[in-house]
């Protein structure tokens, strides 16, 4: 007979290396999605024992006690105790230690022995202690502490033989019978014995060195330097932003036009009609408008991998967390919001960094803000056709003058976007201090990072081929239905749905100046911001080609108003125009509500926007 | 990061009861060297409740008798502040500081 699933938990420390651990006995066989109902990432993954037992493992968020204070926490605390519903008590805690920095875990595992649990103590990342004179005691540790330590190195091969052993050795001896849980939340004298205690312990088994890591002090003194720091961030934010435009520009352009391709194969194999149309148009390009932005996403956690990996990403937040502060945002927020200048959806997937729900979830509604790239062509066809390009103050280009406020409108609305969601409506959470280990800096594993980027990418293709390929269908939809009735002479999408919803939502847009080819136009803008340009061009039956562009500037410059084009502009700095993010927002959060919120506030924003705009305009006599 | 010279800033009249020498980490500056007297998370002004605030330093390791040396410092308002504590680097607000009381 087969022995059941053995569950593994894994439990430590932020920076323990729990996740280089967990990629090391896993592999790539993992599984990440959240926990039901709450912004918390869970990590599956599943490998086989030496003897051949079958075994899952869940990485728990890190933390420093089971005093739950965040919904992380509280999720690895529910699990320990089995408390959590829909998951399995674990068989085996496994309590992962830096070895180079034992004290704060030591204390958890105090913390940990009182549930009851069989546990082990891992000594992870032991060859760095061992390099840096840290000699540990391993048996006598095991003894003091009265649980099994092991010692690990889970970036080498066959670094966690030792581990696996142990395993082995544990799940054939494992009592069916639990041991009772006595922990309870420790009160702060509690917490300072158990504390003291851990330092007892490992004063006699530890002995450290006199000196610390010596590299890690020389990075920070020009790394966390005033000036310098913010110098450093400066141009590692400069080498990142080229790479997610230059260096994806090329794979994006092949995939797109691989898109293309495909679907010209499929109007010229196919018959001319709904099935044509719905593979063309509605799956290949809709999915393809999507799955365009993978280069993006890989390069963008590229970086972030390897500067968490690294243990830049804590320094970051140091050194951002009182220039962000002031508009109640987390250090930790800088780099996700940053990446949504280049596409929202990397940018929201990336707010995992931060750890704290508040946090995140402020993080996460403003993003959509940050100027995106898709939002550029829309941009540049509007100030190219109505924005003339002279000089003012003698150096400075108009055309320019406004790309560049439109940028900075964004960025501003952002910032009093957060500031207001710390003011109304997250209020009860008790704002999470600035506290963090600022870990000594670790040559990144390309394995590791390798696998991360693996899974997020995998994250991201089935999410392109679930929710977002539902809404690209339902766009398809409204834009195709009902047929144009036979000899039709407009474009066969005023005859649609698309169109009958855009007359119909006209009157309301009429106050900021749109007229209904415009509303028309919005909803199939919806599948991606510059979609938007081309359903113009065939709103105004412009042919398509490669003057498409300039013509529909053209035909655009004669048929709107300046205050027209300017409201349109405001429109989208703020509009929700996206499925793709929409869709991310509410897999991110696991909540309807919070994609919901992100709607409605943009959208008020965009209106009340293109409102002041269009008003304004008129009355200095654009209209 | 060796700094033999030990700065101390002016302690000002209405400082918490202790040794005359003592001071909240909070008001030290960078390079300052130190032990922890005693945690006093009433005096900090923190948002969190007071055992919340000492429950987290504690857990990052702030206990009595730890070493701590203030090793950089952002650049507005000199804050936050980054603290070795015993073999840990531990990032923090001179507000949250203020609840460390060293000498």
């Amino acid at each position: 007979m087969e022995a059941p699933l053995l569950h593994l938990a894994l439990v430590g420390t932020p920076n323990s290396g729990k996740t280089s651990l967990f990629n090391a006995l896993t592999g790539s066989r993992q599984k990440v999605a959240n926990y039901p109902g709450v912004t918390v990432e869970r990590k599956e993954g599943f490998f086989v024992t030496p003897l051949g037992r079958q075994v899952s493992v869940v990485d728990l968020p890190g933390t420093y006690s089971l005093r739950g204070r965040s919904p992380d926490e509280e999720i690895t605390r529910d699990i320990v105790l089995g408390k959590a519903s829909g998951e399995t008590r674990p068989d085996l805690v496994l309590c992962v230690a830096d070895s180079t920095n034992l004290r704060l875990t030591i204390r958890l595992l105090l913390e940990l022995k009182r549930t009851g649990r069989p546990i082990v103590l891992v000594l992870n990342m032991f060859d760095i202690a061992t390099r840096r004179g840290i000699t540990v005691d391993v048996a006598q540790m095991a003894n003091a502490l009265d649980v099994p330590v092991v010692t690990s190195i889970a970036v080498r091969k066959g670094g966690t033989a030792d581990l696996l052993k142990l395993t082995d050795e544990i799940s054939a001896q494992i009592q069916p019978e639990p041991q009772e849980n006595t922990w309870r939340p420790l009160s702060v004298a509690e917490l300072r014995a158990t504390q003291r205690e851990a330092d007892r312990i490992i004063a006699s088994t530890v002995s450290l060195p006199s000196r610390p890591d010596t590299w890690t002090a020389r990075i920070d003194a020009v790394v966390l330097h005033p000036v310098g720091g913010l110098i450093v961030l400066a141009l590692i934010l400069f080498v990142m932003f080229q790479a997610v435009f230059a260096w994806a520009q090329p794979l994006m352009e092949l995939l797109s036009s691989s898109f293309d391709a495909l679907g010209q194969f499929v109007h010229d194999t196919l018959p001319a009609g709904l099935l044509q149309s719905f593979l063309q148009n509605g799956v290949i390009s809709g999915v393809g408008s999507v799955i365009v932005f993978l280069p993006q996403i890989i390069i963008i956690f590229l970086f972030i991998l390897l500067l968490e990996d690294f243990g830049y990403m804590a320094r970051a937040a140091f050194l951002m967390d009182r220039i962000m502060g002031g508009a109640g945002l987390h250090g930790r927020a800088f780099i996700p919001l940053l990446s949504s200048f280049a596409c929202a959806i990397p940018g929201i997937m990336a707010t995992r960094v931060i750890d704290n729900r508040r946090d995140r979830l402020t993080t996460i509604l403003i993003a959509p803000l940050m100027t995106c790239s898709a939002r550029i062509p829309v941009y540049t066809l509007i100030i190219s056709a109505f924005i003339p390009a002279k000089q003012v103050w003698g150096f400075v280009n108009l055309q320019g003058l406004v790309m560049f406020g439109l940028y900075a409108a964004g960025i501003t609305s952002a910032l009093l976007v957060s500031f207001l969601i710390k003011f109304f409506m997250l209020r009860d959470y008790a704002p999470a201090p600035f506290m963090l280990e600022l870990p000594d800096y670790k040559m990144p594993r390309l394995k590791s990072i390798a696998i991360g980027i693996f899974t997020r990418a995998k994250m991201f293709l089935q999410r392109a081929g679930t929710t977002i390929f539902s809404m690209m269908v339902l766009i398809w939809f409204l834009a195709s239905f009902p047929q144009p009735p036979v000899g039709a002479a407009d474009p066969a999408i005023n005859y649609s749905l698309a169109a009958i919803l855009g007359k119909a939502i006209a009157p309301l847009l009429a106050p900021v100046g749109f007229n209904w080819q415009i509303a028309v136009a919005l909803i199939p803008g919806m599948a991606a911001r510059e979609v938007a340009v081309a359903a113009l061009g065939t709103v105004y039956a412009i042919e398509g080609g490669k003057e498409a562009a300039e013509q529909i500037g053209q035909v655009l410059a004669t048929k709107w108003s300046l205050a027209t084009a300017l409201s349109l502009l405001a429109w989208y700095i703020f509009a929700p125009q996206c499925a793709s993010t929409l869709a991310v927002i509410r897999r991110e959060t696991g909540s309807w509500k919070w994609m919901a919120t992100t709607f409605a506030y943009m959208l008020a924003l965009a209106y009340a926007a293109s409102l002041a705009t269009y008003n304004i305009a008129v009355a200095l006599g654009a209209g | 990061m060796t700094d033999d010279k030990i700065t101390r800033p002016q302690i000002s009249t209405h400082m918490p009861s202790g040794s005359p020498s003592s001071l909240p980490l909070g008001l030290a500056e960078r390079g300052y060297s130190g032990v922890i007297q005693h945690l006093s998370a009433s005096d900090a002004g923190s948002a969190l409740s007071d055992v919340e605030l000492e429950s987290r330093l504690i857990e990052l390791g702030f206990v009595e008798g730890a070493k701590v040396e203030i090793l950089h410092e952002g650049i507005v308002g000199r804050d936050p502040i980054a603290v070795r504590v015993d073999n840990v680097t531990i990032a923090v607000r001179r507000r949250e500081a203020m609840a460390i009381i060293v000498a």
